[in-house]
């Protein structure tokens, strides 16, 4: 047999017409490997894909344009941080006096205040999303690949980190180290990935039995290939959906370490803490209710439409 | 009996997806009489199954359906929901191909057939339960009073599809439809199930609509014939009318689509490549901590040799331990005894010494849905091997090397940058090839590669595998449970049972004269035609 006079596979895909009796004419080879279409890498190829997607592209817009305002905007505003405005105390939004928003019951700008609360509540869900999601990946793979006892021990040691008082290792991180910001980041990080680790492994599980994985081993192929090159890609749908779910939760828990004074303090603040501290004011001033709570509310709402349109794009059946 | 019970009028089927309307069935038109078995039959893709669920009512919202499903002339595409319901069970049931999951397996299979009697019969409490015993005892459940209070999952695939064989007949329907009712099953269960089909078709005087890939098992069972390609009818008749004169070419290429022709022997001097002594493979099922370990021996001590240009052909059911056997043997299972492969004991080497001798033994597995990454490109999944054992070629050389293995497979080198979702099957089992052969493997294990295809695709596979064993000079280690390809492509048959060698010998006395009853049971079972019909 010869690769000239062979004619191409006539198994086309379902619905293309079978071939005749008669050989195909065979498509001219390609003269040269510049001559075959550019490959596309999975990067690009999910760029292009999302990109078709209005809501994901709409929201990616939206949380750029928040975490831009929320970076950029506290230099632009007239008012600082904590400075008082003695002639304002808990008004209402208004042009007059450059409080687009009201301020709080101390007379501080809302908007300044919610502009730098953003900065930490973001970052605190970036960090610790991001360490979740590498902790997560790698040790729920891990575990779920190599299996049996060294499983068993990985995966007692996460039912063992579960069993411990949250709290309790915030306040001891807090004795040994101080209060900081980044032991915030630090202790919610250590938490949220023993979840991911969960998913990822019983992924891991089902995928490890596919043949592809087999065939992988039959080509020789190192253990720690087959982790990153064919598990990981493969459990990432799950893995995306659950960092969506994360991002929120994290925020929500740095809220409820700062209310219980152990996050954040004043006069630095966070979504978190305006929502809680706009929950007493709610009769008397809703707008330190509502203006925190739409910009959490926003970038949740987008993130959840990215991650959706995420999973979609980076999986090659979708198309 | 010449009256009509099912007449199916320019029946077609639209479903309308988010990417534009695709057509599956078009026009299609055949009639039932009562009594009488008619086979639909067709590729994958073809529409067969389509069309018998619309005739059940069963299909997606999506779907717009339009002519006319006549039963007893009744059009069942204009009744009530609720007519349609007491239809269903009652006057057509169907049974599906699939018998590990269309049980219930929390329910025992005593109350899931009861289910029906209750529904239809209005059979309630003892009668019910004596009526389930009546209908395990007429599709052959040995022992139906024991069984009567099993769990799905203590049956074999085979007592499964007479459990649904049970369910169906139990609204003593008027047409039962059968889905590719043995397609999961070994071939001598499938010779039993259509047996029961037959025995119970005679004693109910009940029309069966048989749908099936398989022709082998139509000209033994149908009397009529449909035959589908691309959602139309393209010939249809009496099965016998059909069988000999053939009119249509479509008709004709799938009758023709039998593995034919013989392997040129290898030369006798040829050295021996791979040798198994006593080879044992066992997988604990429950592991203790004090105390002994419980076994099971999926491979219980096989000899066996191939030498360098042959191929041997493993031949045996499901459960007989052969796909455990080619593992082992290629070292991806653990194993005792002792493999050789060219004179070098490999039996104790761990992973890094296995890896220089990974490109020269190769596997190509049977689904070729599930051998292939899906998230990456087709390109990427061949070039695999050559990162690992030609770490020196660069990206170029590389690509290079894809597409000669592509063109070697008989594919279009420029759709290498495509995921394997786009392919069908057959074009992914070559894929599965290409990735195999890039790394100039001098042995191949071959399991089950040609099952999961069509028979048409089959025949192709089977040609090109056969012209690269020539071509390459390569040995194969056959793994299948399909005799007629094993014929096609062996010199050596080895016929497994429970993890041991029942039968050895070369494929022309295997397929003549069989020792083994067991052996003989299969070869009957797989209604080899002759191939000078």
């Amino acid at each position: 047999m010869t690769t000239e006079s062979t004619p191409y596979s006539g198994e086309q895909t379902h619905g293309a017409p079978l071939p005749a009796g008669g050989p195909n004419p065979p498509k001219a080879p390609d003269p040269a490997i510049e001559g075959a279409p550019a490959g596309e890498s999975l990067a690009k190829d999910a760029w292009r894909r999302l990109s078709q997607n209005r809501a994901a592209m709409l929201s990616l817009g939206l949380l750029i344009a928040i975490i831009v305002v929320c970076i950029v905007g506290p230099w632009l505003l007239p008012w600082g941080l904590a400075e008082v405005d003695w002639n304002a105390f808990g008004t209402g939004p208004t042009l007059e006096n450059a409080h687009y928003l009201g301020t709080d019951a101390n007379g501080r700008d809302l908007l300044t205040r919610v502009l730098y609360g953003g900065r930490v509540s973001l970052s605190v869900a970036l960090v610790a999303s991001f360490v979740s999601l590498v902790i997560g990946v790698l040790y729920g793979a891990i575990s779920g690949y190599l299996g049996g006892r060294v499983d068993n021990y990985m995966m007692r040691f996460v039912d063992i980190m579960y069993s411990l008082p949250f709290m309790f290792l915030v306040i001891l991180l807090m004795v040994v180290f101080g209060r900081n910001i980044f032991l915030i980041y630090a202790a919610i990080g250590a938490v949220e990935w023993l979840d991911m680790a969960r998913i990822v492994r019983g992924q891991t599980l089902a995928l490890k039995r596919r043949e592809f994985i087999e065939a992988a081993h039959a080509l020789g192929v190192r253990d720690t290939k087959i982790v990153t090159r064919h598990l990981i890609p493969n459990a990432i749908g799950p893995v995306i959906i659950y960092v969506t779910l994360t991002v929120p939760k994290v925020i929500l828990l740095e809220s409820f370490l700062s209310f219980l004074g152990l996050g954040v303090q004043e006069p630095l603040t966070s979504w978190g803490v305006l929502i809680s501290e706009g929950v007493d004011m709610m009769e008397s001033a809703p707008w330190m209710l509502l203006v925190p709570s739409i910009f959490l509310a926003l970038t949740l709402f987008c993130l959840n439409f990215l991650g959706d349109g995420l999973r979609d794009a980076l999986d090659p059946r979708t198309r | 009996m010449t009256q009509s019970l099912l007449e199916i009028d320019k029946l077609s089927v639209t479903f309308q997806l988010p990417n534009g309307p695709v057509t599956a069935v078009k026009d299609v038109s055949f009639s039932i009489a009562e009594g009488e078995t008619l086979a639909l039959v067709g590729e994958s893709g073809s529409g067969k199954s389509v069309t018998s669920t619309a005739a059940m009512r069963l299909l997606p919202e999506l779907a717009e359906t339009t002519g006319a499903i006549r039963f007893n002339g009744e059009n069942l595409l204009e009744v009530t929901p609720k007519r349609m319901r007491r239809v269903r069970g009652n006057d057509i049931s169907m049974i599906f191909q699939e018998p590990m999951t269309s049980l219930n397996p929390l329910h025992r299979i005593g109350r899931q057939i009861g289910e029906v009697l209750i529904r239809h019969k209005q059979l309630k409490g003892k009668a019910n339960r004596q009526r389930v015993l009546e209908l395990l005892n007429q599709v052959g459940i040995p022992e139906p009073e024991r069984r009567i209070d099993s769990y799905p999952y203590e049956l074999s695939g085979g007592q499964r599809q007479r459990v649904m064989i049970a369910m169906a007949l139990a609204g003593e329907p008027k047409l039962l439809i059968a889905d590719e009712p043995t397609t999961a099953l070994d071939v001598t269960v499938q010779a039993q199930i259509l047996e029961l089909l037959k025995s119970l078709q005679a004693k109910y005087g009940m029309a069966i609509l048989f749908i099936t890939h398989d022709l082998s098992i139509v000209r033994h069972f149908a009397d009529h014939v449909a035959v589908m390609r691309y959602g139309e009818v393209v010939e249809s008749g009496r099965t016998l009318d059909v069988f000999d004169n053939p009119q249509h070419d479509y008709t004709r290429m799938l009758l023709d689509a039998i593995p034919r022709g013989r392997k040129e022997p290898a030369p006798a001097d040829s050295p021996v490549l791979l040798s198994g002594q006593d080879v044992k493979v066992r997988f604990a099922l429950k592991k203790r901590l004090f105390g002994k370990n419980e076994y099971f021996e999926a491979v219980r001590g096989i000899d066996l040799s191939i030498r360098r240009g042959q191929t041997l052909g493993i031949v045996g059911e499901s459960g007989s331990g052969k796909s455990t056997l080619g593992r082992a043997l290629l070292r991806l299972l653990k194993s005792e005894g002792e493999i050789r492969f060219e004179e070098a004991d490999i039996s104790g080497l761990d992973k890094s010494g296995m890896r220089p001798l990974r490109s020269r033994l190769q596997v190509v597995f049977q689904d070729p849905f599930g051998s292939l990454s899906p998230r990456m490109t087709v390109g990427d999944i061949i070039s695999e091997g050559l990162k690992v054992h030609h770490p020196e070629l660069n990206r170029r050389q590389r690509e290079a090397e894809v597409i000669a293995a592509l063109e070697e497979v008989a594919l279009d080198p420029s759709m290498r940058n495509r995921y394997p979702h786009e392919f069908s099957g057959g074009q992914r089992q070559r894929i599965a090839i290409a990735r195999a052969l890039i790394l100039k493997p001098e042995l191949l294990l071959l399991d089950e590669p040609t099952s999961a295809l069509d028979r048409s695709v089959q025949v192709r596979v089977i040609d090109l595998l056969r012209d690269l064993q020539k071509k390459h000079g390569l040995t194969y280690l056959f793994i299948s449970h399909d005799l007629s390809v094993v014929r096609a492509l062996s010199d050596d048959v080895l016929v497994m049972k429970e993890g041991r060698v029942i039968e050895q010998g070369s494929t022309e006395m295997i397929f003549s004269q069989p020792k083994e009853a067991y052996t003989q049971a299969l070869l009957k079972a797989a209604f080899l035609e002759s191939e000078a019909a």
